[in-house]
C-alpha cells in the first residue's frame, strides 16, 4: 500500500497527505477493534492452556490433585541422581527412549504421509484443473474421505484391514498378489503402512484443492505462449507451473506438516499401543490421562510444542532461502 | 471453499462446545440421579427395567449416560471429569481394576453396605476395598473360559484339553485335519493379543497357570521374571501363525468372538457374555460349544482366570449423595442381580445366587461358572495402587514383544523386571 502511495504524483500526494493519514489511522484503529475479539479468544483458548501446560511441566502435578503440584524444576525432563556405588542414573523425558522412539515415528509419519499426499494432490490437480464433462462433479466426490470425521474412516479401515474378515485381504487373496492373509494392523512390519494409508487416502484431497486453488490462479496466456513455442508439456511443469505454484504448495505443506506432526486420533482407533506407530500426542496423553503422570505428560506435551514450532519455523526458513535463490535468478 | 469449509468447521465446533457446556453446566436436580457406564445397549435396556421400582419406591429417577464400550476410553474420561471435580455425574460404574487408582474421588461405602458387603464373595469386596475404604460395591463379575467345539472335538478323537499343551497339540491335530477336508479359514486357537489391557489378562492367566506368579505378587514383590513365565510365554509366542492367525496380535475381546462365532475356530478363550451370544438363533456354532476352565501349563496343575467385572463407585462430588448411594446398594441387591443374571448371563456377586434354582434353570451356565470364577486371579491394581495401568502397559509390551517375535521371553521379562522395579522406586 505505502508502495503505491509513493508512487502517485508529488503535487497530489502533498494535498491527500494529511487525509490519507487520517485514513490509516481509522483503519488501523477499526482493525484493532475487529481483531480484539479474536486475539482474546486466542488468548483464552491458546495461549492460557499452554502456558498452563509449560507450567505443569515444571511441577510434579498429578491428575487426583490438580492445585497441589510443587515446583521441581526440569526433572521432568531430565534428573539424575548418583547411587552409592558411584553411578550415575539419568530420568526424565529427554532419556526415555519411548518418547524418542515416538518422535522418530512422528517424523517418519509426517515425511512419508506429506510427501506422498504432496505428489498425489499435484497430480489430481493437475487432472482436475484440466476441461472436461462432469468436473464440478468429480471435484466435489474427491472430496469425500477428507469430509468423512477421522474416526469414522480409521473405524471404517480397521474393519477393511482386518486380517480374517477385512476386505482388503479378501481382494488381494482373490486377485493372487499375497499368498496368506496378512495381519494389517497386528504385525510390526505392517502397522505403519496400514496407518500411512489410511492417512495418505483421507487427506490427499486435501492437498489436491489446495493445489488446484494454486493452478487456477495461473494465468491462462503464459500456457499459450508456451505451446505457441513448442514447449514440451513436461519441461512446462517443472518451469512454468511448479515455480508459479510454489507459494501455494508450501503453505499447503506447512498445513500438513503441522498437522501430520501432533497426528493422534487415526493412530489412537487404527493401531493404540503399538510401539511402532505410537506418536509424541499419542504417548503425551498415554502419560497424562493413563499412567497418572501428568507433570511428565506435561513435559512431552512441551516437547511436542517446541519441536513442532522449530520444525515449521526451519521449513519456512529453508523455503525463504530457495525462494530468494529464485528471485535473483 | 476452504475458507467456507474451514468457517462450517468452526461454527459446528462452537456450537458442539456450547451445547456440551450448556449439559455440563446444568445443576443436577435433587432427585435424578445420573449413572455413566460404557455398557452394551441390552444391558442399558435391562438396567431401566430394573430400576423402576426404585423410582417409584423413592421418588428419584436416573438418568443414563452412555460411555464408550471401550474401558480405556472410559477410563480417561472418568478421571478427567473427576479430577475437574464435576459434580454432574453420581454414579460411576467402574472396572475392578480402578478403585486403587480413582480411590480418592468415591464415597466410603462401608457404613451403607455394613449388612449386605458380606453377601459378596469375600476377595470381590476385597478388591474394592482399598485402606479400609469400600470404594464401591459389586454389581457383578467376570471371569474367561475356555470355549471349545464339541462337534470338531467328538469328530477327530480328541479329549477337552487340561493342559496348554494338550490344547496346542489338539489344535494343531484338528486344524490340520480340517483344512485338509477343505475348511480353509478354520483356526486352532483364537485370544486376545492385541497390546491393551485384555492381554494383560491373557498373559497373567500364561503365566499365572504356569505357577509363575502374578507379575506384582501381593505383598508388592516383582515376580515376574521366572522361569515358568518365560516358559508360558514361549509356548503361547509357538501358536502365532501356527494355531492362532497372526492377526490375533491385534485382536481384541470382539474380533476373537467373530472368528469363533463364524465356526472358523476350534477354541477361544473370552468372558461369558460370548456365551449368550454364540448361543443366538444367527450363531454358526450354536449348540456345538461347550465351556471348561482354563488349561493349566508346564509343571502346575492349577489353572487360572483372570478377575474381572463392574462395580457402583458413588462420586464425592455428587449433589445427591444419598439418593445415589440408595441406588447403588438397590442396584447391587440380590433381586436386581439375579434378573441381571437371567437376562444378560452376568455373573451374580452374591453367594447364595448361584444355588438359585431359577438361574440354574435358565442360565445352566452360571452354576458352572462358579468353579471358573473361583479360580479366578486379581490382576496386581491392589499393589501397584496408581501405578498399576503403566505396570499393565509395560507387561502387555512385553508380552506383545515376544509374541510378534522382537526379542525373546527371556529378554523380555528380564528388562520388564528392570522396568518395573525403576516404576517401583522405593516403594508402589
Amino acid at each position: 500500500m505505502i508502495a503505491k502511495e509513493q508512487q502517485r504524483p508529488l503535487a497530489s500526494r502533498e494535498t491527500a497527505r494529511g487525509k490519507v493519514f487520517d485514513f490509516r489511522r481509522q483503519k488501523l484503529r477499526t482493525a484493532r477493534v475487529f481483531l480484539a475479539p479474536m486475539i482474546l479468544v486466542l488468548l483464552c483458548v491458546a495461549a492460557w492452556p499452554l502456558a498452563r501446560t509449560i507450567y505443569f511441566s515444571f511441577t510434579n502435578t498429578s491428575l487426583n490433585d490438580l492445585y497441589g503440584g510443587q515446583w521441581v524444576g526440569f526433572d521432568n525432563y531430565l534428573n539424575w541422581r548418583t547411587l552409592s556405588s558411584g553411578r550415575v542414573i539419568y530420568r526424565g523425558t529427554l532419556v526415555d527412549p519411548d518418547w524418542w522412539n515416538a518422535v522418530w515415528n512422528t517424523f517418519r509419519f509426517a515425511i512419508i504421509s506429506v510427501g506422498f499426499e504432496t505428489v498425489l494432490g499435484l497430480m489430481i490437480a493437475l487432472v482436475l484443473n484440466a476441461e472436461f464433462r462432469g468436473r464440478g462433479l468429480v471435484r466435489a466426490a474427491i472430496l469425500v474421505p477428507w469430509a468423512i470425521p477421522t474416526i469414522v474412516s480409521a473405524r471404517l479401515w480397521g474393519w477393511m484391514l482386518h486380517d480374517q474378515f477385512g476386505i482388503i485381504n479378501d481382494m488381494l487373496l482373490k486377485l493372487g498378489l499375497i499368498s496368506e492373509k496378512i495381519a494389517w494392523t497386528a504385525s510390526p512390519d505392517t502397522a505403519m503402512i496400514a496407518v500411512l494409508i489410511v492417512d495418505i487416502w483421507k487427506t490427499t484431497p486435501f492437498m489436491a484443492l489446495l493445489c488446484l486453488a494454486g493452478l487456477q490462479m495461473i494465468p491462462r496466456d503464459i500456457y499459450e505462449a508456451a505451446r505457441v513455442d513448442g514447449v514440451h508439456p513436461i519441461k512446462v511443469f517443472f518451469y512454468i507451473t511448479l515455480p508459479l505454484i510454489r507459494p501455494a504448495l508450501m503453505v499447503a505443506v506447512i498445513f500438513r506438516l503441522l498437522d501430520a506432526m501432533r497426528i493422534f486420533d487415526l493412530i489412537y482407533v487404527l493401531t493404540p499401543n503399538s510401539t511402532q506407530t505410537k506418536t509424541m500426542s499419542v504417548i503425551a496423553r498415554e502419560n497424562l490421562i493413563d499412567f497418572d503422570k501428568f507433570a511428565y505428560g506435561s513435559a512431552q506435551s512441551t516437547l511436542l510444542f517446541v519441536i513442532i514450532s522449530l520444525s515449521v519455523l526451519l521449513y519456512i526458513w529453508l523455503g525463504r532461502v530457495d525462494l530468494t535463490g529464485e528471485r535473483d535468478r | 471453499m476452504t475458507q467456507s469449509r474451514n468457517s462450517d468447521i468452526f461454527c459446528r465446533t462452537v456450537a458442539l462446545a456450547a451445547l456440551s457446556v450448556s449439559t455440563l453446566a446444568s445443576p443436577a436436580l435433587a432427585d435424578v440421579v445420573t449413572y455413566v457406564s460404557g455398557a452394551p445397549a441390552k444391558d442399558i435396556q435391562v438396567l431401566k427395567d430394573i430400576v423402576k421400582p426404585w423410582e417409584e419406591a423413592t421418588g428419584h429417577t436416573l438418568e443414563f449416560t452412555a460411555m464408550p464400550a471401550s474401558t480405556t476410553d472410559s477410563f480417561g474420561q472418568y478421571r478427567l471429569w473427576l479430577a475437574a471435580g464435576n459434580s454432574d455425574i453420581d454414579i460411576y460404574e467402574t472396572d475392578v481394576i480402578w478403585a486403587p487408582q480413582l480411590a480418592d474421588h468415591f464415597v466410603d461405602l462401608s457404613d451403607a453396605a455394613a449388612d449386605v458387603a458380606g453377601t459378596h464373595f469375600p476377595s470381590i469386596i476385597e478388591s474394592q476395598t482399598v485402606d479400609g475404604k469400600l470404594v464401591a460395591l459389586p454389581l457383578f463379575t467376570d471371569a474367561p473360559a475356555l470355549y471349545y467345539r464339541k462337534d470338531l472335538l467328538e469328530k477327530h478323537g480328541a479329549e477337552v484339553p487340561a493342559t496348554w499343551e494338550q490344547l496346542t497339540a489338539t489344535a494343531q491335530q484338528i486344524q490340520t485335519a480340517e483344512r485338509a477336508a477343505g475348511h480353509e479359514d478354520l483356526w486352532g486357537f483364537v485370544w486376545q493379543g492385541n497390546a491393551y489391557e485384555g492381554l494383560t489378562c491373557d498373559g497373567l492367566e500364561w503365566v499365572k497357570s504356569f505357577g509363575g506368579g502374578q507379575i506384582v505378587e501381593p505383598d508388592g514383590t516383582i515376580s515376574v521374571n521366572n522361569p515358568h513365565a518365560v516358559a508360558a510365554l514361549e509356548l503361547a509366542k509357538t501358536w502365532i501363525g501356527t494355531i492362532s492367525p497372526e492377526g490375533v496380535l491385534a485382536y481384541q475381546e470382539e474380533d476373537s468372538r467373530g472368528v469363533w462365532q463364524t465356526g472358523n475356530a476350534v477354541f477361544m478363550r473370552n468372558w461369558p457374555y460370548a456365551y449368550s451370544l454364540g448361543d443366538s438363533d444367527d450363531s454358526a456354532v450354536k449348540g456345538k460349544f461347550g465351556v471348561v476352565p482354563l488349561p493349566s501349563g508346564g509343571s502346575s496343575d492349577s489353572s487360572a482366570a483372570t478377575l474381572g467385572g463392574w462395580n457402583l463407585a458413588v462420586s464425592k462430588y455428587s449433589k445427591n449423595t444419598e439418593a445415589a448411594v440408595s441406588l447403588a446398594l438397590f442396584l447391587t441387591s440380590p433381586e436386581a442381580q439375579k434378573r441381571r443374571a437371567l437376562e444378560l448371563s452376568r455373573l451374580p456377586t452374591i453367594v447364595s445366587l448361584y444355588d438359585d434354582a431359577d438361574i440354574d434353570a435358565q442360565q445352566p451356565i452360571i452354576p458352572k461358572w462358579k468353579d471358573i470364577f473361583l479360580q479366578a486371579v486379581p490382576r496386581p491394581s491392589a499393589p501397584t495402587k496408581s501405578k498399576y495401568n503403566e505396570v499393565s502397559a509395560k507387561f502387555w509390551s512385553a508380552v506383545h514383544d515376544t509374541l510378534s517375535g522382537n526379542g525373546s521371553a527371556a529378554e523380555n521379562l528380564e528388562l520388564l523386571e528392570i522396568e518395573l522395579e525403576e516404576i517401583k522406586g522405593n516403594g508402589w
